[in-house]
Protein backbone atom coordinates (compact mmCIF):
# COMPACT_ATOMS: atom_id res chain seq x y z
CA UNK A 1 0.00 0.00 0.00
CA UNK A 2 1.33 3.50 -1.06
CA UNK A 3 1.10 6.20 1.68
CA UNK A 4 1.80 9.79 1.08
CA UNK A 5 4.75 9.40 2.64
CA UNK A 6 6.55 7.63 -0.01
CA UNK A 7 5.69 10.65 -2.35
CA UNK A 8 6.61 12.77 -0.07
CA UNK A 9 10.30 11.38 0.27
CA UNK A 10 11.05 10.72 -3.41
CA UNK A 11 10.13 14.52 -3.58
CA UNK A 12 12.73 15.03 -0.96
CA UNK A 13 15.35 13.44 -2.27
CA UNK A 14 14.79 14.92 -5.59
CA UNK A 15 14.81 18.30 -3.34
CA UNK A 16 17.80 17.56 -2.28
CA UNK A 17 19.56 16.82 -5.32
CA UNK A 18 18.53 19.80 -6.93
CA UNK A 19 19.76 21.62 -3.90
CA UNK A 20 23.08 20.09 -4.68
CA UNK A 21 23.16 21.00 -8.32
CA UNK A 22 22.40 24.32 -7.78
CA UNK A 23 25.28 24.70 -5.05
CA UNK A 24 27.86 22.23 -6.06
CA UNK A 25 27.74 23.04 -10.11
CA UNK A 26 29.57 25.54 -11.91
CA UNK A 27 28.16 25.30 -15.31
CA UNK A 28 25.10 28.08 -15.30
CA UNK A 29 23.07 26.31 -17.43
CA UNK A 30 23.34 23.11 -15.23
CA UNK A 31 22.35 25.31 -12.56
CA UNK A 32 19.07 26.29 -14.27
CA UNK A 33 18.64 22.31 -14.78
CA UNK A 34 18.69 21.64 -11.00
CA UNK A 35 16.14 24.56 -10.52
CA UNK A 36 13.68 22.34 -12.86
CA UNK A 37 14.53 19.23 -10.57
CA UNK A 38 13.13 21.39 -7.29
CA UNK A 39 10.29 22.62 -9.71
CA UNK A 40 9.61 18.89 -9.97
CA UNK A 41 9.97 17.69 -6.92
CA UNK A 42 7.67 20.75 -5.33
CA UNK A 43 5.28 19.29 -7.98
CA UNK A 44 5.12 15.77 -7.01
CA UNK A 45 4.88 16.89 -3.01
CA UNK A 46 1.56 18.84 -4.13
CA UNK A 47 0.26 16.40 -6.51
CA UNK A 48 0.72 13.59 -3.75
CA UNK A 49 -1.40 15.85 -1.35
CA UNK A 50 -4.03 16.57 -3.61
CA UNK A 51 -4.45 13.00 -4.10
CA UNK A 52 -4.51 11.89 -0.43
CA UNK A 53 -6.79 14.67 0.76
CA UNK A 54 -8.51 14.09 -2.46
CA UNK A 55 -9.08 17.95 -3.07
CA UNK A 56 -8.56 19.41 -6.49
CA UNK A 57 -6.11 22.92 -4.83
CA UNK A 58 -3.12 20.80 -5.10
CA UNK A 59 -3.42 20.27 -8.81
CA UNK A 60 -4.99 23.36 -9.94
CA UNK A 61 -1.75 24.88 -8.53
CA UNK A 62 0.42 22.18 -10.22
CA UNK A 63 -1.11 23.26 -13.34
CA UNK A 64 -0.12 26.72 -12.08
CA UNK A 65 3.56 26.15 -11.18
CA UNK A 66 4.55 24.14 -14.55
CA UNK A 67 3.05 27.69 -16.32
CA UNK A 68 5.48 29.91 -14.32
CA UNK A 69 8.17 27.21 -14.48
CA UNK A 70 7.92 27.42 -18.39
CA UNK A 71 7.83 31.60 -18.20
CA UNK A 72 10.89 31.18 -15.60
CA UNK A 73 12.96 28.97 -18.34
CA UNK A 74 12.24 31.28 -21.06
CA UNK A 75 13.28 34.49 -19.05
CA UNK A 76 16.39 32.34 -17.44
CA UNK A 77 16.96 31.32 -20.89
CA UNK A 78 17.31 34.92 -22.30
CA UNK A 79 19.13 36.57 -19.49
CA UNK A 80 21.62 33.58 -19.90
CA UNK A 81 22.12 34.11 -23.69
CA UNK A 82 22.37 37.98 -22.94
CA UNK A 83 25.21 37.45 -19.98
CA UNK A 84 27.10 35.05 -22.55
CA UNK A 85 27.26 37.31 -24.97
CA UNK A 86 28.47 40.37 -22.55
CA UNK A 87 30.90 37.97 -21.27
CA UNK A 88 32.10 35.29 -23.26
CA UNK A 89 31.06 32.87 -19.99
CA UNK A 90 29.02 30.39 -18.37
CA UNK A 91 30.93 30.29 -14.94
CA UNK A 92 29.14 31.05 -12.29
CA UNK A 93 31.99 31.90 -10.17
CA UNK A 94 33.00 34.38 -12.86
CA UNK A 95 29.76 36.21 -12.44
CA UNK A 96 31.17 38.00 -9.42
CA UNK A 97 30.24 41.70 -9.65
CA UNK A 98 28.11 42.58 -7.32
CA UNK A 99 29.86 40.05 -4.47
CA UNK A 100 31.03 42.04 -1.38
CA UNK B 1 1.53 -4.13 -8.36
CA UNK B 2 1.39 -0.20 -7.86
CA UNK B 3 4.25 -0.83 -5.54
CA UNK B 4 6.61 -1.85 -7.34
CA UNK B 5 5.62 0.69 -10.54
CA UNK B 6 6.02 3.38 -8.35
CA UNK B 7 9.53 2.06 -7.08
CA UNK B 8 10.96 1.56 -10.55
CA UNK B 9 9.84 5.35 -11.65
CA UNK B 10 11.14 6.63 -8.25
CA UNK B 11 14.06 4.74 -8.69
CA UNK B 12 14.92 5.55 -12.22
CA UNK B 13 14.37 9.38 -11.37
CA UNK B 14 16.31 9.64 -8.64
CA UNK B 15 19.33 8.18 -10.50
CA UNK B 16 18.67 10.31 -13.69
CA UNK B 17 18.17 13.32 -11.13
CA UNK B 18 21.97 12.27 -9.60
CA UNK B 19 23.30 12.16 -13.59
CA UNK B 20 21.88 15.64 -13.97
CA UNK B 21 23.77 17.13 -11.81
CA UNK B 22 27.45 14.76 -11.80
CA UNK B 23 27.57 14.97 -15.46
CA UNK B 24 30.01 17.45 -17.19
CA UNK B 25 28.28 17.87 -20.79
CA UNK B 26 25.76 19.69 -20.76
CA UNK B 27 23.92 18.13 -23.15
CA UNK B 28 23.89 14.53 -21.46
CA UNK B 29 22.42 16.47 -18.87
CA UNK B 30 19.52 17.56 -20.62
CA UNK B 31 19.28 14.16 -21.77
CA UNK B 32 19.23 12.54 -18.02
CA UNK B 33 17.11 16.01 -17.15
CA UNK B 34 14.11 14.47 -19.82
CA UNK B 35 14.63 11.03 -18.36
CA UNK B 36 13.84 12.26 -14.83
CA UNK B 37 10.98 14.57 -15.71
CA UNK B 38 8.87 11.39 -17.89
CA UNK B 39 9.20 9.77 -14.56
CA UNK B 40 7.71 12.69 -12.83
CA UNK B 41 4.78 12.14 -15.53
CA UNK B 42 4.26 8.34 -14.87
CA UNK B 43 4.06 9.00 -10.86
CA UNK B 44 1.60 12.20 -11.92
CA UNK B 45 -0.23 8.75 -13.24
CA UNK B 46 0.41 7.05 -9.85
CA UNK B 47 -1.50 10.01 -8.35
CA UNK B 48 -4.98 9.39 -10.70
CA UNK B 49 -4.27 12.62 -12.42
CA UNK B 50 -3.38 11.92 -16.58
CA UNK B 51 -4.17 15.30 -17.82
CA UNK B 52 -0.65 16.66 -14.93
CA UNK B 53 1.14 13.92 -16.91
CA UNK B 54 0.00 15.10 -20.45
CA UNK B 55 0.98 18.62 -19.47
CA UNK B 56 4.04 17.71 -18.17
CA UNK B 57 5.18 16.11 -20.90
CA UNK B 58 4.10 18.10 -23.61
CA UNK B 59 5.50 21.56 -21.56
CA UNK B 60 8.10 20.05 -20.11
CA UNK B 61 9.75 17.45 -22.27
CA UNK B 62 8.40 19.43 -25.40
CA UNK B 63 8.95 22.82 -24.54
CA UNK B 64 11.37 23.30 -21.99
CA UNK B 65 13.79 21.17 -22.41
CA UNK B 66 13.89 21.84 -26.67
CA UNK B 67 14.82 25.39 -25.09
CA UNK B 68 17.22 24.52 -22.59
CA UNK B 69 19.15 21.93 -25.93
CA UNK B 70 18.69 25.33 -27.93
CA UNK B 71 20.60 27.43 -25.25
CA UNK B 72 23.62 24.81 -25.21
CA UNK B 73 23.32 24.59 -28.78
CA UNK B 74 23.39 28.62 -29.07
CA UNK B 75 25.95 29.20 -26.41
CA UNK B 76 27.91 26.52 -27.74
CA UNK B 77 29.07 25.00 -24.34
CA UNK B 78 28.58 21.56 -24.87
CA UNK B 79 32.19 21.13 -25.51
CA UNK B 80 33.28 23.18 -22.61
CA UNK B 81 36.05 21.17 -21.08
CA UNK B 82 36.47 22.75 -17.86
CA UNK B 83 38.74 20.44 -14.97
CA UNK B 84 37.11 21.47 -11.99
CA UNK B 85 33.07 21.70 -12.42
CA UNK B 86 32.55 21.72 -8.90
CA UNK B 87 31.87 25.02 -7.02
CA UNK B 88 34.69 26.15 -4.53
CA UNK B 89 32.24 26.69 -1.73
CA UNK B 90 31.10 22.93 -2.13
CA UNK B 91 32.30 22.05 1.93
CA UNK B 92 29.50 25.04 3.01
CA UNK B 93 27.21 23.42 0.04
CA UNK B 94 27.36 19.62 1.08
CA UNK B 95 27.04 20.73 4.84
CA UNK B 96 24.06 22.46 4.11
CA UNK B 97 22.38 20.09 1.49
CA UNK B 98 23.15 17.04 4.54
CA UNK B 99 21.18 19.80 7.08
CA UNK B 100 18.41 19.99 4.78
CA UNK B 101 17.77 16.16 4.56
CA UNK B 102 17.72 16.07 8.52
CA UNK B 103 14.81 18.90 8.36
CA UNK B 104 13.12 16.91 5.92
CA UNK B 105 13.65 13.35 6.93
CA UNK B 106 12.55 15.14 10.29
CA UNK B 107 9.42 16.44 8.93
CA UNK B 108 8.57 13.45 7.20
CA UNK B 109 8.88 10.92 10.22
CA UNK B 110 6.62 13.81 12.35
CA UNK B 111 3.91 14.86 10.31
CA UNK B 112 0.86 13.57 10.08
CA UNK B 113 -1.90 14.42 7.77
CA UNK B 114 -4.62 16.64 10.49
CA UNK B 115 -7.22 18.30 7.01
CA UNK B 116 -9.98 16.42 6.37
CA UNK B 117 -11.03 14.78 3.15
CA UNK B 118 -12.59 16.90 0.48
CA UNK B 119 -14.91 15.38 -2.39
CA UNK B 120 -12.51 14.57 -5.23
CA UNK B 121 -12.36 11.13 -4.69
CA UNK B 122 -11.06 8.51 -7.01
CA UNK B 123 -14.14 8.19 -8.99
CA UNK B 124 -14.43 11.69 -9.17
CA UNK B 125 -11.14 11.90 -10.44
CA UNK B 126 -12.04 9.35 -13.18
CA UNK B 127 -12.99 12.64 -15.84
CA UNK B 128 -9.90 14.15 -14.71
CA UNK B 129 -9.65 16.55 -17.45
CA UNK B 130 -13.17 17.51 -17.01
CA UNK B 131 -12.80 18.25 -13.30
CA UNK B 132 -9.95 20.16 -13.71
CA UNK B 133 -11.13 22.12 -16.82
CA UNK B 134 -14.20 23.20 -14.91
CA UNK B 135 -12.19 24.03 -11.35
CA UNK B 136 -9.79 26.14 -13.47
CA UNK B 137 -12.57 28.04 -15.91
CA UNK B 138 -14.77 28.55 -12.72
CA UNK B 139 -13.47 28.72 -9.56
CA UNK B 140 -9.62 29.70 -10.74
CA UNK B 141 -10.68 31.84 -13.15
CA UNK B 142 -8.66 34.74 -11.82
CA UNK B 143 -5.29 33.23 -11.51
CA UNK B 144 -5.92 31.73 -14.66
CA UNK B 145 -6.23 35.16 -16.21
CA UNK B 146 -3.10 36.60 -14.52
CA UNK B 147 -0.89 33.56 -15.39
CA UNK B 148 -2.02 33.94 -18.91
CA UNK B 149 -0.64 37.56 -18.51
CA UNK B 150 2.64 36.43 -17.24
CA UNK B 151 3.06 34.07 -19.77
CA UNK B 152 2.53 36.86 -22.33
CA UNK B 153 4.87 39.28 -20.32
CA UNK B 154 7.44 36.35 -19.84
CA UNK B 155 7.22 36.24 -24.32
CA UNK B 156 7.88 39.69 -24.76
CA UNK B 157 11.05 39.87 -22.01
CA UNK B 158 12.73 37.03 -23.07
CA UNK B 159 12.54 38.58 -26.89
CA UNK B 160 13.31 41.70 -25.44
CA UNK B 161 16.28 40.53 -23.91
CA UNK B 162 17.62 38.65 -26.62
CA UNK B 163 17.10 40.98 -29.75
CA UNK B 164 20.09 42.93 -30.84
CA UNK B 165 19.63 46.36 -30.42
CA UNK B 166 20.15 47.84 -34.00
CA UNK B 167 17.90 51.28 -34.26
CA UNK B 168 20.06 53.26 -31.18
CA UNK B 169 23.22 53.92 -31.02
CA UNK B 170 24.46 52.24 -28.33
CA UNK B 171 26.22 54.41 -25.70
CA UNK B 172 28.21 51.34 -23.65
CA UNK B 173 30.57 50.73 -26.46
CA UNK B 174 32.16 47.15 -26.40
CA UNK B 175 29.53 45.94 -24.19
CA UNK B 176 26.32 43.89 -25.97
CA UNK B 177 26.81 41.95 -29.27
Amino acid sequence: MLTISHYLILSFILFSIGVAGVLLRRNIIIVLMSLELIFNSVNISLAAFSYYLQSLNGTIFVVFNITVAAAEVAIGLAILVSVYRTRKTVNVEDLDEMRY
Amino acid sequence: MEQLFFYIFALVAIVSAVLVVSVRNAVHSAFYLIICLLQVAAIFILLRSPFLAAVQVFIYVGAVMVLFLFAVMVLDIGREKTKDYIHSQWLPAVGVIIALLLVLGYLVKGGKLSAELGIYNEAVLAKNTEVIGKALFTQYIFPFEVVSLLLLVALVGAIVLVMKDKTRPRKNNGVGS
